[in-house]
């Protein structure tokens, strides 16, 4: 919508009424057309000056403003890493470039892909089966009070629970087999997933819901329309967490679990036997480097980018 | 002034019989109300919000309710948009679900503008291939046009609302409810959102019942003024507006039956300091 010429309005406010001067009535003109634009420019005059544009730098400075603090933090630990290995304050601590060997060598005899493809592999999956089953069932929780009140304390016992005190139940129950590895995610992952889409559902701004009543969304379609979408911020947040308790239950199950597939965990476990801190190091790193890369590549920009719509971002 | 343009008029004891469950025939009136009661609470400490309300609205008829905090009104426009039910008497609206607009737009922040009034078309029943036509329609004749896609934090208070008032007539309803709708925006946007409804209203002829505690809003917008008493909420009185439409804020007749309102309004306020 255009905006009116600064001063057009008061310009018009002082010329005679039109009106008035072709010979019609005085003093009628409520109701006239000729009012009637005069509240249509009003309108439109403050619309102007109540709204604001919104700004956006350009895609590469973004990028530049967004990626520069954690390189940064990076950078920072490496030379501190670096300080403390030449200043030899830890016998233990091997030196960064030692880390990144093994990296190397891990790269040139062809495991180092395999073991991330793997793990990468099963967390999706298992985050995957977990979404399917999470999400769903939360939402069916809100819905039926009475199984809420069974299901909702069982699901946050089982949120508590390491991931740790949950393999060798799989292991038994499943054997050495990725069955056990991806039962340990979904353990992980789900219940953490269904709880917090029980609590954005109830967090949910009642006007809303009102407001999609009043228009008919009731029952299913309510929930379809109205109820979904608004909490949509809300599960993508469950989701978020449910892939830091699955990728972290991945990684446990892993370590303990001697399936004959390679995994990031193996790799753990195998420098822990050969008491290797650089390839234990080099294992940690890679399990924070698919955290961070998921955490920044996925869901930020995700969550970023529903927030916005809604105009939830702070400028 | 006021002598003449406002006569009062009490509807105690022109309750009429029954007839049918929740709608009226197509004759009679929009929107009636059967000695409404509503009391919320444990039967043993019961708090009585709304007592005995008979209110028959006709068609095409502009009513706005009155009254200081606590008496019931948005429970009573709650009960005649079917969003709960009266403890005790009978709601009827002719035809069709009310359509509700509150003081908070209650957009939906996921939905640009004009998906919001298509949402509100698909749950009345349009056909898909109408649905943008229409809401576009809409916009336009709340004065928005080409706000279709801007989402709602994009819109200003005023624009807010004017969505929410063409999703609300979006929902094809006959029956307009409005529970103080205008009472967050500043003086100048709500002066000229009176406007605009009074408008709508004479181009479109729908019922509203309008909720407000604001006078001189109730005086200018409306065709019939109800007080209602506060603690329970109970009609005091009632006033017929017989002004010339379009009306504007600063009317002198506006402001002399607002201060004789004004007057009783403060006389139920005070009825409280006593008891």
């Amino acid at each position: 919508m255009p905006a009116p010429e600064p001063g057009a309005a008061p310009a018009a406010a002082s010329v005679p009424d039109p009106a008035a001067a072709h010979g019609t009535e005085p003093g009628t003109d409520h109701g006239t057309a000729h009012a009637a634009d005069d509240a249509q420019s009003m309108a439109s005059g403050l619309d102007a000056l109540e709204t604001r544009a919104e700004q956006k730098g350009s895609g590469a400075q973004r990028l530049l403003a967004k990626a520069t603090p954690p390189l940064l933090a990076a950078a920072l630990v490496l030379a501190l890493w670096q300080t403390a290995y030449l200043l030899n304050w830890s016998q233990v601590l091997p030196a960064p470039s030692a880390v990144f060997g093994e990296l190397g060598d891990a790269w040139s005899d062809g495991t180092l892909l395999p073991a991330i493809w793997h793990s990468t592999l099963r967390c999706v999956f298992g985050f995957g089966l977990a979404a399917a089953i999470g999400l769903p069932l939360g939402l069916l929780l809100t819905r039926v009070a009475p199984l809420r009140t069974v299901l909702r304390p069982t699901l946050t016992a089982i949120q508590s629970l390491p991931a740790a005190a949950l393999v060798p139940v799989a292991i038994i129950a499943l054997g050495n087999s990725e069955g056990a590895v991806y039962a340990t995610v979904l353990l992980g992952a789900v219940p953490s997933i269904a709880v917090t889409v029980i609590a954005t559902v109830e967090q949910l701004p009642p006007l809303l819901l009102r407001a999609g009543r009043s228009m008919g969304a009731t029952g299913l379609r309510g929930t379809a329309l109205v109820v979904v979408p608004a909490a949509l911020p809300g599960f993508l947040s469950a989701l978020r967490q449910g892939w830091t308790f699955g990728w972290r239950a991945l990684m446990t199950a892993e370590l303990i679990t001697a399936t004959p597939l390679p995994g990031i965990g193996q790799m753990l476990a195998e420098g822990k036997e050969s008491n290797s801190m650089s390839l234990v190091l080099a294992s940690v790193l890679l399990i924070l480097a698919v955290g961070v890369l998921v955490e920044s590549a996925l869901f930020q920009p995700l969550e970023r980018r529903l927030l916005t719509n809604r105009g939830l971002t702070i400028p | 002034m006021s002598t003449g343009l406002a006569a009062p008029r009490t509807t105690t004891g022109t309750s009429r019989t029954a007839a049918g469950t929740g709608t009226l025939p197509g004759t009679g009136p929009a929107v009636r109300l059967e000695a409404v009661s509503k009391a919320y609470g444990p039967a043993g400490a019961r708090n009585l919000v709304l007592d005995e309300i008979s209110l028959d609205v006709a068609p095409g008829e502009f009513v706005c309710l009155l009254g200081a905090s606590g008496c019931g009104k948005s429970t009573l426009l709650n009960l005649v948009a079917g969003l709960d039910r009266p403890s005790a008497g009978q709601v009827r609206v002719a035809a069709g679900r009310p359509a509700l607009m509150f003081q908070d737009h209650a957009l939906f922040p996921w939905l640009s503008a004009g998906r919001n009034i298509e949402l509100a078309l698909r749950l009345a029943g349009v056909p898909r291939s109408g649905r943008r036509e229409r809401a576009e329609e809409l916009l336009e004749l709340v004065h928005l046009p080409g706000a279709y896609g801007k989402r709602v934090h994009q819109l200003s208070g005023g624009m807010r609302q004017r969505v929410a008032l063409a999703r609300s007539l979006a929902q094809g309803s006959d029956v307009l409810l409005m529970d103080e709708p205008f009472a967050a925006l500043d003086a100048i946007t709500r002066d000229l959102l009176h406007e605009e409804l009074t408008r709508l209203w004479q181009e479109r002829q729908f019922t509203v019942l309008f909720v407000t505690h604001n006078v001189r809003e109730a005086v200018r917008l409306g065709q019939r003024v109800v007080l209602l008493s506060s603690r329970p909420g109970r009609i005091a009185r009632e006033w017929r507006v017989e002004l010339p439409c379009p009306r504007r804020i600063e009317d002198g007749g506006v402001a002399s039956l607002a201060t004789e309102i004004t007057g009783h309004l403060h006389q139920e306020i005070v009825r409280h300091a006593r008891t």
